[in-house]
């Protein structure tokens, strides 16, 4: 899985594919132009359905064959029945989220399980640009200035694990990258660039 | 079931009466209908279209009455989106229009035009017919159904009502039920045929059409096919052939010019009272109201068919919230549902014209 060309620059999402069941339901929530989907179903014999906001990304999706809703996550997760995916994901789109807590309550509502991936803003280069230049990082995967983000919740991955405590939420599994290989979870907060959880409700 | 070499249209006449939603029947129908590309030798090649309100069956090639491309040309054909060198493309004209099909202007038993007469039919009757017809070209199973606007309507009465007869529902610029504001707007061009004293309670085909009332009718409608912005683009207040107003009632403004030719010509092609017919039956279609008052249950056997659905951003006529609401029916029942709103200049129209986000999600759904 971790050897297909479309997900080769994304780890996060080879991962996931490499964690999904075979021939599980799945809704990618913010799928873009369908890459993931189309390894899910090609390989792991998925069920694949996409939502996403941007309608070109909609257009491209569709005209590969995927099955992709042009939508709003923060608006129109509440129209999926309850438990109608086995897998929702959600992939570097939490910290975009109007409302993250509802959000993560739509996907473990929708989906038996859930994997969610996003950056890190506690990264050590992170915080090193901040604390040298004063200024709000710009990175590889935060790669937006502060004014045309749309990145509007920045977390951390300490931040993430205390959300889900909260929330009573229990963890299968977690993953930590960093220039773009897997590392270890040790003091992930401090090492990882970004993260993947595999939630379950 | 006999082809009527001898017809200007290509028909075929039913063997059975149709029956239809309101409790009356059509016996002896016919279906005038066009194909292109070869049908494959296991029959799994066809793809049905269904055209809109003032559409007909020549999708594709030259009109032969008007001389013009197809209505979708751009989209049918060799090596376009939707592929005749692959497909064999179906496209039948609807029972009540008048380019071959039953309707009003056919004769009725006593051999004079049905006029009036004609029974009041609805989307799911034209569907029927269509269904009929496939029946009667040997056709089980299609590889697509495809409209736009009334036709979407008629691909989304197939889905409901024959889901196991095709694997992809393809519906352009459309709604699961006729708004009142859409009603409303299809009342004002029938107020206009039947106030023209031409129209004379629909029995005029021995006489003058009642082409002044039809025209004025497709004039209204023309409106709600384009976008302001569309027609400020077009038109703005320019004045035709004149460097100043007449102060009188002439075509003083390009857009009124444009209108009237719209109307004019419409005339020459359309018969009045099949469009008293099309627009009812447009106005009666609310797929919920059919399955019982949950739009999800008319699509409860359609699980299995995959369904995409497009709008166009500056179509007031059947909007992007319409089709979300046909959008959230088929999640409930977990049908492989895509959605993209599309965006355009040119209002519902759109689907007609030259978009080509439309081209690639057409060619791609269809595969």
């Amino acid at each position: 899985m971790n050897g297909s060309p479309a997900l080769s620059r994304r780890p996060d999402l080879a991962k996931i594919a490499d964690h999904v069941p075979r021939g599980a339901r799945v809704l990618d929530v913010g799928c873009g132009e369908g890459d993931l989907m189309a390894v899910l179903q090609s390989e792991k014999d998925c069920d694949a359905r996409g939502m996403e906001i941007d309608a070109e990304a909609v257009a491209k999706a569709v005209s590969r064959g995927l099955s992709v809703v042009q939508g709003d996550a923060d608006r129109d997760l509440a129209d999926y029945p309850d438990a109608a995916f086995d897998v929702a994901i959600l992939s570097q789109t939490l910290q975009t989220a109007q409302r993250p807590e509802w959000l993560l309550d739509q996907l473990l509502r929708i989906g038996e399980r859930a994997f969610v991936s996003f950056p890190n803003f506690a990264y050590w280069r992170m915080r090193a640009s901040l604390m040298v230049n004063g200024r709000m990082p710009v990175t590889r995967h935060l790669p937006v200035s502060w004014y045309e983000t749309p990145n509007i919740h920045h977390l951390t991955v300490d931040d993430f694990r205390e959300f889900l405590r909260a929330k009573d939420v229990g963890v299968e599994n977690c993953w930590f990258f960093a220039n773009g290989r897997e590392i270890g979870g040790r003091r992930a907060n401090w090492r990882a660039e970004h993260a993947v959880f595999q939630l379950r409700r | 079931m006999a082809d009527r070499t001898d017809a200007p249209f290509r028909t075929i006449v039913l063997d059975h009466t149709l029956p239809l939603d309101s409790g009356r029947t059509l016996a002896g129908v016919e279906v005038a209908y066009e194909t292109y590309g070869e049908l494959a030798e296991d029959r799994s090649n066809a793809i049905l279209i269904f055209h809109a309100l003032t559409g007909d069956q020549f999708v594709a090639g030259t009109h032969p009455q008007t001389g013009k491309p197809g209505w979708w040309e751009r989209m049918v054909g060799p090596g376009r989106p939707i592929d005749t060198n692959r497909y064999h493309v179906i496209c039948a004209n609807v029972i009540g229009s008048c380019m071959g099909s039953t309707g009003p202007a056919s004769a009725g038993e006593d051999g004079a035009p049905f006029a009036m007469q004609f029974p009041v039919i609805t989307i799911r009757d034209m569907v029927r017919a269509q269904v009929a017809l496939l029946d009667a070209l040997g056709i089980q199973q299609l590889h697509a159904v495809v409209g736009g606007s009334m036709g979407g309507m008629q691909a989304l009465s197939f889905a409901a009502n024959w889901p196991e007869r095709t694997a992809r529902v393809l519906a352009i610029a459309t709604t699961a039920r006729h708004s009142a504001q859409n009603i409303a707007f299809h009342e004002v061009g029938r107020q206009a045929i039947m106030a023209d004293p031409a129209w004379n309670g629909g029995d005029y085909y021995n006489g003058a059409a009642p082409d002044k009332g039809l025209a004025v009718a497709r004039m209204a409608a023309h409106i709600t096919y384009l976008s302001e912005a569309g027609l400020t683009e077009k038109f703005g207040r320019r004045l035709q052939d004149r460097d100043a107003k007449s102060f009188g009632f002439d075509a003083d403004f390009q857009v009124e010019s444009y209108l009237r030719y719209q109307g004019l010509s419409f005339t020459d092609r359309f018969d009045a009272n099949s469009y008293l017919y099309i627009t009812r039956a447009m106005d009666y279609f609310d797929l919920a109201e059919e399955a019982g008052g949950l739009l999800a249950d008319a699509f409860a056997g359609a699980g299995d068919t995959r369904f995409c659905l497009v709008s166009f951003d500056t179509d007031w006529l059947y909007t992007t919230a319409d089709m979300r609401e046909i959008v959230h029916a088929l999640n409930a029942v977990a049908a492989p549902v895509s959605f993209v709103e599309l965006s355009a200049p040119y209002g519902h129209d759109s689907f007609l014209l030259d978009v080509p986000a439309l081209d690639r999600v057409v060619e791609g759904f269809i595969g």
